[in-house]
């Protein structure tokens, strides 16, 4: 084996991701003092609206992933117990239920919020979730109800949504007391067309062998196309990001230092874990080069008609990984296998998150018939660490590369 | 060339060494509070009965829990890929094994090379494991080694709903309050315990010859109820206890 040094350079738009986002969030907290509006959304729900209308979006589950990452998940999801509310409920529900009495976590909290935009494509769990704290802070809730498509997209689903994205202008407008401009529209529209499209293509340069970055890194850049999805700020950081592993691959420089098995990533991540696991993974100099949580931003990107933009969202937003079902989505997994060309398939079973855990073990079942892989199973959840085991995703893990390494031997 | 193969568990240490095809011997010893200690005395004292010095073992491989305390050793292995290399050692006919230990269980299903296809453990629970033996026996004031025996005389099996450990034991006492005859609470413990272990075993659809190796093998009662529950017959070797160890052992020969 050649000894030559690995070079593992941190990625550079690290640090201007991190700026961007400390600029929407202080922004979004500031949004009183400069008259505009705020609205808090779930993070599948159609953004661009809101964006063409001039209100600040705002994400309470980015907001759950802040917290988890800063590993203030326990107390904050501990003191919604307190309140009241299941220790089964999801813990971005908790933290952020938590979180809106308390004013606590990494930034004291989210800016009050003047209406809550709430879409059903990821979970029900949202639907409770934003009424409580539309009573909470007394503000006007949209819903958008989008039925979920175990086999496919039906024309009544098509009228069904489509009439809802009409309501849901109305209801801006009302709330706003504006007129929402129709060019401004549809240039968000291609802006957050285009953002998606690029976001993939950020996604795809980890096919490359050695990935030039890693699942974790895409969970951290995945905050931008979830928040600042339809506006310049995401394209132009994006491409910058493209030529930054373009770059790297052309020097060789990879994301862990000797990458011999590559691995993918199913659910959201354990957001107060991932350093452990990716060091506990590159101990075994494997990396995990994709996943399927990050891609859902661009999943549906194909049924997006950027010149016709209002008409096609309602398809767009409806038929997300989330909302499809357990045959289809198992079919994305396996695509993303052969794309990846991976050694082994990773299933994070969250605590939390059922409508993303339900089915894993049908796909875990499919994934083996279908191509022999190895797959891994770790219990945790993304935000609350009383329902993760080190010792016991410690075992599982190296149990799980030992036999990659057999297989692959 | 000598191998040695060094398993500590959450209650026991074991330690094995090959030569070969040839188990030369093993021994179980209890853990205690230091892992490396645990290591060394059960490694040194086979050696001894053995009359054999470290000089003359080629490669150590340890296992289990405690196995990256062991610092002598030239490699560690999960416990899983060591059972099953070690169930093959000892019948390579073997297709699953579960194992029941202190405080995990686990279901794997083997190749014909004694390679691990698939695996399933218990989460972050003790049902199913020695441990919930443990506290049963203590609250029904029964040695842990008489359990599988008392169990067997059970004429009608009492029913334990709880998954939880702690409710479970809260349901015995219970049953001890209501003066339910010991036997039947015990066939009742063994056969809940059994139910958690099969559905592992279910999760990777265990295929026979099946093979039950960890502590708890040697509690007949719960064997026979895994039996019932899995729908085959279970090869129990009196090794059980041992298997992680000599597969670690045999995993160091293949690498050493
Ligand atoms: S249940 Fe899942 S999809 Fe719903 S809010 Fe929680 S993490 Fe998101």
């Amino acid at each position: 084996m050649s000894e030559k040094p690995v070079d593992t350079t941190k990625i550079r738009s690290v640090k201007k991701m991190r700026d961007l986002m400390t600029t929407y969030y202080l922004e979004a907290l500031s949004a009183g003092q400069n008259n505009k509006q705020v609205a808090w959304i779930t993070s599948g729900g159609p953004v661009e609206p809101l964006v063409a209308m001039d209100i600040i979006p705002v994400y309470p589950e980015n907001h759950g992933a802040m917290i988890g990452s800063a590993k203030m998940g326990e107390e904050l999801c501990a003191k919604a117990e307190e309140m009241g509310y299941s220790f089964d409920l999801c813990s971005y529900a908790r933290a952020d239920i938590a979180c809106s009495v308390e004013k606590g976590g990494p930034i004291g909290g989210l800016p009050r919020p003047d209406m809550l935009i709430c879409c059903n494509n990821i979970c029900g769990t949202v639907l409770k979730w934003y009424e409580i704290q539309a009573r909470f802070y007394n503000v006007p809730l949209f819903i958008l109800d989008t039925p979920i498509c175990h086999t496919g997209y039906t024309p009544d689903i098509a009228a069904y949504v489509r009439a809802q994205v009409d309501e849901y202008i109305v209801f801006l407008e009302n709330v706003t007391q504006r007129k929402l401009d129709h060019d401004k529209m549809t240039q968000v529209g291609k802006l957050s067309f285009e953002g998606q499209r690029l976001w993939q293509k950020v996604l795809n340069t980890t096919a490359h062998k050695p990935s030039p970055m890693s699942a974790f890194d895409a969970f951290f850049f995945l905050a931008l196309i979830v928040t600042l999805r339809g506006t310049p700020i995401a394209v132009d950081f994006y491409k910058e990001l493209i030529a930054e592993m373009e770059q790297r691959i052309k020097d060789g420089i990879s994301s862990i230092p000797h990458e011999k098995y590559r691995l993918l990533w199913d659910n959201l991540p354990v957001w107060h874990r991932l350093k452990w696991l990716s060091a506990r993974f590159s101990g075994h100099n494997a990396c995990l080069v994709a996943d399927t949580y990050t891609s859902a931003w661009c999943g549906a990107i194909q049924y997006i008609d950027e010149d016709n933009f209002l008409d096609s969202i309602a398809q767009a937003y409806t038929r997300i990984y989330l909302n499809i079902g357990v045959d289809q989505m198992a079919d994305q997994v396996l695509d993303m296998i052969r794309f990846y060309d991976v050694n082994g398939l990773v299933m994070h079973s969250n605590r939390s998150c059922k409508p993303y855990s339900f089915g894993q073990m049908d796909i875990m079942k499919t994934v083996r018939e279908k191509t022999g892989l190895p797959v891994l199973m770790i219990e945790a959840d993304m935000v609350d660490p009383r329902s993760f085991s080190q010792a016991q995703a410690e075992t599982r893990i190296d149990t799980f590369m030992e036999i990659i390494k057999q297989r692959e031997a | 060339m000598i191998c040695a193969g060094i398993d500590i568990g959450s209650i026991t240490a074991k330690a094995a060494l090959i030569n070969g095809k040839d188990l030369l011997g093993t021994l179980v010893i209890p853990t205690g509070y230091h892992h490396l200690n645990a290591g060394i005395r059960v490694f040194d004292t086979l050696l001894q009965q053995n009359g054999l010095s470290r000089t003359d073992i080629s490669f150590v491989v340890s296992t289990g829990y405690g196995r990256a305390s062991v610092d002598f050793a030239d490699k560690t292995m999960t416990e899983i890929l060591c059972h099953g290399a070690g169930a093959h050692f000892l019948n390579p006919d073997i297709r699953g094994v579960i194992d029941v230990g202190g405080q995990d269980s686990k279901a794997i299903l083997l190749d014909d090379q004694g390679r691990v296809e698939n695996f399933a453990m218990n989460d972050k629970c003790a049902a199913g494991t020695g441990r919930f033996l443990e506290v049963m026996a203590r609250a029904l004031e029964v040695a842990l080694d008489q359990m599988g025996e008392v169990g067997q005389k059970a004429d009608n099996p009492s029913k334990i709903s709880s998954i939880c450990t702690v409710f479970a034991e809260s349901e015995v006492i219970s049953m001890i309050a209501r003066q339910e005859k010991r036997e039947n609470i015990i066939a009742g413990i063994h056969d809940a315990a059994a139910a958690r272990v099969a559905n592992l075993a279910a999760k990777i659809r265990i295929r026979g010859p099946v093979m039950m190796t960890g502590g708890v093998a040697k509690n007949s009662g719960m064997a026979a109820a895994l039996e019932k529950r899995l729908k085959l017959p279970l090869i129990i070797e009196s090794f059980s206890q041992e298997t992680g160890a000599i597969g670690a052992a045999v995993l160091a020969a293949g690498t050493g």
